[in-house]
């Protein structure tokens, strides 16, 4: 499903943010990447959503090498990866109902279908009931799920979660983990940066550690055959 | 992942292009709901636009109506014939009896030479230089009005020709000199209107343009959010290039009402003053056809001025 061969993300700062990444992750497996503040992990997530390009190297998602991927073409490779941002990316003039309709109205999806997958996909992270409520009057574990649903509604086959607990108690955590694991038997590809360490120590499930931008330790690596 | 890939299948094809149909319609009228919750600002928008359109439509229109005007005094052209010295009022009222009675000439009105000149002292003061003349230098004029004929004015330059065969006939002067000049000046104006039509359309498009690029900000994390999910660029452009064409419309309708209201207040004026000309012309409006052209141009315009704005401002929104 990914592939990175000796990635490399400079910034236009300057900022060296990703030196020499080489990994693979087979398609239907789950991983965590963790690493600290500013170790490159949102940097690693938006590469494969284009949303930075890589300076050197080669990145393969999905079958479509992203690093020379025409402009118009991203679109179309995007709606085939769910993410959850860090910082939710809601539109607070919506309502819950609308954001999560969004990437199905994108794809041109029909009037009676949208509900049908929005609501099936709020049932998922149990806020069906707030549907017509506006995201600004959640609370932030709510919001993030409404991120969630969002990100699955279109049945990716990627799901990409960048710190989706980051200031969810642990009661909480544990339960959005468990979505993703869910996600992940049903063969979703499912990829979450965390520094919650504690929580993925608990999980059985390869780790991509990061360090000032390199590959510290690669868990798809080490012998065992995860997915 | 098999399952997965089945989950993940696109819609199918047709009902993608229903679909794409339902999502036109919808940003269609939901671009026209968010005119609507701005009212204040989009009037004044609508009403820019329709002033901006509203004075070269309104000038056309006057233009037009001159034109009428001027195509109804053409007929009233006059033919002065300059007698010769020798002819006297007897002879000149006889040739002028003779003339009344050809077929193109309506009416014939004799000037006698002494009575021009009694007139011509009074009225130019050169009343005694006149006096030491021995003899009256003024010749006897006959004026013609000829036969109105629009459909062929040749026909009076054919019986100013004719007119001017006869022997006792020395000058035939044709009075459409200031017909001509009316023209060349309406032809210099409508060349202007051009112009300024030419400049207020682009005042048009960049006042649109302007309040699109606002818009576009506005809705700035909005751009963010659809690009990062999988929007393509004509799925964002969408609700912008709508926008711009109900700027147009309502800008249009307003230059309509304008022009239509403008021209109504001039009617009833206008018809008097012909009264007391005795002319049949009357105030031509703008009409059904040259309302729905400007309402057309408007909303081109305003499509043209959202497209180009969109197209700058759309590319600067990344993700990231
Ligand atoms: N847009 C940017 N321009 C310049 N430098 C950037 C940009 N985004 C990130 N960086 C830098 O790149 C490095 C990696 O940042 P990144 O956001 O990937 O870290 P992170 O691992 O996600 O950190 P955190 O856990 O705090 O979210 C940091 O040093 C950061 O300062
Ligand atoms: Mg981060």
């Amino acid at each position: 499903m990914l592939q990175f061969t000796n990635i490399c993300k400079r910034y236009p700062s300057g900022q060296e943010a990703l030196a020499n990444i080489t990994f693979k992750m087979p398609t239907g497996s789950m991983a965590f990447l963790t690493g600290h503040s500013g170790a490159g992990k949102s940097t690693f997530l938006k590469l494969i959503t284009v949303i930075e390009k890589s300076t050197r190297g080669q990145l393969i998602v999905n079958g479509v090498n992203v690093s020379r991927i025409a402009r118009w073409r991203i679109p179309y490779l995007r709606r085939q990866i769910g993410v959850i941002f860090q910082d939710h990316q809601l539109l607070y003039d919506r309502t819950v109902f609308d954001n999560v309709a969004l990437p199905l109205v994108i794809a041109g999806y029909r009037h009676r279908e949208i509900g049908r997958r929005v609501r099936a996909a709020l049932d998922k992270v149990s806020l069906l009931h707030k549907e017509r409520a506006y995201p600004i009057t959640l609370s932030g574990g709510e919001q993030q799920r409404v991120g969630i649903a969002r990100a699955v509604v279109n049945k990716p086959a990627l799901l990409l979660a960048d710190e989706p607990t980051g200031n969810l108690d642990p009661e909480l955590s544990r339960e959005i983990m468990a979505l993703f694991q869910a996600f992940n038997q049903v063969g979703v590809t499912v990829l979450v940066a965390t520094h919650d360490i504690d929580l993925i120590n608990t999980l059985p499930y390869p780790k991509l550690t990061l360090k000032n931008g390199c590959l510290a330790y690669n868990g798809f690596a080490e012998g065992r055959h995860y997915g | 992942m098999a399952e997965a890939q089945q989950q993940t299948g696109k819609p199918q094809l047709r009902t993608r292009i229903q679909a794409y149909g339902i999502n036109h319609l919808h940003v269609f009228f939901s671009s026209l709901g968010r005119i609507w919750r701005a009212p204040f600002a989009s009037l004044m928008t609508a009403s820019v636009i329709g002033i901006a359109l509203a004075l070269p439509a309104g000038f056309y229109t006057l233009l037009q109506n001159l034109q009428q005007l001027s195509g109804g005094w053409d007929g009233a052209a006059r033919i002065s014939l300059y007698l010769h010295n020798n002819v006297s009022l007897s002879q000149a009222e006889k040739f002028a009896k003779q003339l009344n009675t050809t077929p193109q000439i309506e009416k014939v009105r004799v000037i006698d030479k002494d009575a021009a000149l009694e007139e011509f002292k009074a009225l130019s003061g050169f009343g005694d230089a006149l006096d030491a003349l021995d003899s009256n230098p003024l010749p006897m004029v006959i004026v013609v009005t000829p036969v109105v004929d629009t459909e062929n004015p040749q026909r009076v330059e054919n019986l100013v020709e004719e007119l001017a065969n006869r022997p006792e006939v020395e000058l035939v002067q044709l009075d459409l000199q200031w017909v001509k000049r009316l023209y060349t000046i309406m032809n210099l104006v409508q060349r202007g209107l051009i112009v300024i039509a030419g400049m207020l359309a682009l005042a048009v498009i960049l006042v649109i343009g302007n309040t699109i690029r606002l818009d576009i900000q506005n809705r700035h994390s909005e751009i963010q959010v659809n690009k990062l999910i999988g929007a393509t660029n004509a799925f964002i452009r969408r609700p912008f290039l709508y926008t711009g064409f109900w700027y147009g419309l309502f800008g249009g309708l307003t230059a309509c009402v304008l022009v239509v209201t403008a021209l109504s207040l001039l009617q009833g004026p206008a018809k008097r003053l012909a009264g007391l000309y005795d002319s049949g012309f009357r105030v031509v409006n703008l009409g059904f056809g040259n309302s729905i052209l400007l309402i057309a141009i408007a909303i081109l315009l305003g499509y043209l001025g959202s497209w180009l704005a969109v197209g700058r401002h759309l590319r600067d929104i990344e993700p990231g």
